[in-house]
């Protein structure tokens, strides 16, 4: 293994190699392979059905590989049953023990393991504090919030020092708004605990907020593993850039002078991919730029007014390119700026992309 | 508008609001109203009725001796020992059948297990005494399992099936295992295959898990099939009747001899009364036992 040096008593780093799974015909995995580092946070990030869950699930051992093997430091871990694995773990709907009180969930681990009591009460309250929910040990799991019930939950799977943590969607079912400061709070705790992170998720902003890495998968592969800033600015597949950011994708011509957009060369401050294959253009609505009139330094986007939707802290105007694309763009809905100009509906809007923003990506639109 | 004058009844449409919200639950009374109706009179007038006459001797005056006498012959007392006898046999069986059986069954694909389950209720379609002379063909001397193994040379004399406490207690596991399977199945079913995930992965042996969360987690139904269970057995009359070979007398049987032999109204009526509360009390007790309120808090 590569990453044993970095090694330490409160982490393990995760090798995975060529990993398959399939159910019937259909690959759940099809040949992944990914190495984590200990202390790494990253997610697994994919949309329903895509295997993130299949592969966290064969992490923990509940599901068992049709091939490949798991490395958990230096050791092989792939035959060892779910329960001599030693992780910690964190599921989508919590699942607290509902006749156990919430001193007796976060013990639940402690007790398996043969500690004596006094010994336990101190790890717990240790635990509860962790998750600023000290004091709540004598409360039954019914009388929780949701928010406190994933902080039991949290408490739980870290009170024995586990070297790696499993987390299948924590927090998909919290509102809005306290799953924005979950993200926060469980950021500021992997910090602290420094244990190895696997974190599964649909949500890509969820993914960007909190992750070292993102590892993205789709149809049981895994199609590009980066920090979140690189994956958001530079993705290296279609896929990736559709599902990362509210992207529109633009084909791009290909001419001998290189690629070019509506006829005009492409502007952009990497160099032009070599080659001649198709290339694509990834929009975000957040990169492109509204004028008075045509900036002939940017590259052109300009269309016509379709219709804009206010969003409270932007609004999202969708613009007709012609030929049946459209593309959209976010302007902020400050009363000083842009709002009180943007173009009514049927009306052109003038649009253009700084040659820093360009990202293209290999690759034709279907 | 002003907002408190809405909570004063005198808000825009607050009357008409009120009126139209009584009217709705008049409806759903007056919808309830047949059932409660007749369950006044088919059940509840008669339960009265009939237990009014366990106090009442023969000439039509007030007295104890209708329990006076269930207390001091050894006969009544023997029927209620064999009751209890034959009913906590009879519950032992269908938790040793029916809890794998129910755990099994709870694993499996949702479409498998609801086919499986049409053969659990598939007995329900024929009558309780059909099945019991059925029993009798299959448990006596010369029936199939006594030719069967008499043929293959495993026993040499026929084995003793019907008849007895035996055969009485074949027939009615079979008869209450369904009691048993419904409300565990129901109840095994609701439990997130997540809480064993969480229990092994924190550390526990598969086994640990099954024991301190799926057991535990499948008590509600385990309680609701146990009283079921032993409340049906305590008044059953058919079976034993049958299997039982005129050798096991349970309270109905001793009901209906009481009624049919002597025409004693008070002193069957009195047989009842005992009946229900010590189906009452078993309740109590299992409820104390399994501390099951605190079970169905979520």
């Amino acid at each position: 293994m590569s990453n044993t040096d970095n090694e330490n008593h409160k982490s393990l780093p995760i090798g995975i190699k060529s990993l398959s799974k399939s159910y019937g015909d259909v690959y759940a995995l099809e040949n992944v392979s990914l190495d984590i580092k200990a202390g790494e946070f990253i997610t697994l990030l994919g949309p329903s059905g895509s295997g993130k869950t299949t592969l966290l699930m064969t992490i923990a051992g509940f599901c068992s590989p049709d091939q490949g093997s798991i490395y958990f430091g230096q050791q092989e871990m792939t035959m060892t049953p779910p329960h001599m694995r030693g992780l910690g773990m964190v599921f989508q709907n919590y699942a607290l023990f509902p006749f156990m009180s919430v001193a007796e969930n976060v013990g639940y681990p402690l007790r398996v393991r043969g500690m004596t009591d006094s010994d336990q009460k101190t790890k717990i309250e240790a635990a509860l504090e962790m998750v600023q929910l000290g004091g709540y040990g004598e409360r039954r799991i019914h009388q929780l919030s949701g928010g406190q019930k994933q902080r039991v939950a949290l408490a739980r799977a870290m009170v024995f020092e586990p070297k790696i943590i499993l987390m299948d969607e924590p927090l998909s079912a919290l509102d809005k708004k306290l799953r924005e400061h979950m993200q926060i709070e469980l950021k500021a705790l992997h910090q602290k605990l420094e244990a190895t992170i696997v974190y599964v998720t649909h949500d890509q902003r969820e993914a960007l907020t909190m992750s070292d890495r993102i590892a993205v998968i789709n149809n049981g592969r895994l199609v590009q593993v980066d920090a979140p800033k690189a994956l958001y600015d530079n993705p290296n597949d279609l896929f990736v850039a559709d599902f990362i950011g509210e992207s529109v994708l633009l084909q791009l011509e290909n001419s001998i002078k290189g690629l070019t957009l509506r006829g005009k060369p492409l502007k952009m401050t990497n160099p032009q991919p070599k080659g001649g294959e198709p290339h694509c253009l990834v929009i975000r609505p957040e990169l492109l730029v509204m004028s008075n009139s045509k900036d002939d330094s940017l590259n052109d986007l300009s269309g016509i007014v379709n219709a804009s939707v206010y969003q409270g802290e932007s609004v999202l105007v969708m613009v007709d390119l012609g030929e049946n694309t459209m593309i959209s763009v976010r302007l902020p809905a400050n009363k000083s700026q842009s709002s009180n100009i943007i173009p009514d509906v049927g009306k052109p809007i003038y649009l253009g992309l700084h040659a820093e923003d360009v990202i293209t990506v290999k690759g034709r639109v279907e | 508008m002003n907002i408190a004058s809405n909570n004063q009844l005198e808000g825009l449409n607050s009357k008409e609001l009120a009126k139209a919200r009584r009217k709705e639950g008049r409806l759903f009374f007056n919808l309830s109203l047949p059932s409660l109706i007749t369950i006044l009179i088919v059940v509840f007038i008669p339960v009265f009725w009939l237990s009014s006459l366990s106090f009442f001797d023969r000439a039509g005056d007030f007295s104890w001796e209708n329990y006076d006498r269930i207390f001091q012959s050894q006969l009544y007392i023997k029927t209620f020992i064999v009751t209890l006898k034959i009913s906590f046999i009879t519950l032992f069986f269908c938790i040793l059948l029916g809890y794998p059986l129910c755990y099994w069954l709870s694993q499996l694909p949702n479409r498998l297990a609801s086919i499986l389950m049409i053969f659990v209720l598939l007995p329900f379609w024929t009558s309780i005494l059909v099945r019991t002379y059925a029993w009798l063909v299959i448990l006596q001397r010369n029936g199939i399992i006594n030719d069967t193994l008499i043929s293959i040379g495993w026993i040499d004399e026929p084995l003793q099936l019907a008849h007895n406490l035996t055969g009485s207690i074949i027939g009615m596991v079979h008869i209450l295992l369904p009691f048993f399977i419904l409300p565990l199945f129901a109840s095994m079913r609701s439990i997130d295959n997540n809480f064993i995930r969480a229990a092994i992965s924190l550390g526990s042996t598969p086994r640990g898990a099954f024991w301190q969360v799926f057991f535990k987690m499948s008590l509600p139904g385990f309680f609701a099939g146990t009283v079921l269970v032993f409340v049906l057995a305590l008044g059953t009359y058919v079976t034993p009747a049958l299997l039982g070979g005129g050798k096991i007398q349970m309270l109905a049987q001793r009901i209906d001899s009481t009624i049919m032999l002597y025409s004693n109204w008070g002193a069957a009526s009195a047989l009842g009364v005992v009946l229900l509360i010590l189906a009452f009390a078993v309740i109590w007790i299992f409820n104390r036992a399994f501390g099951i309120d605190k079970l169905f808090m979520r």
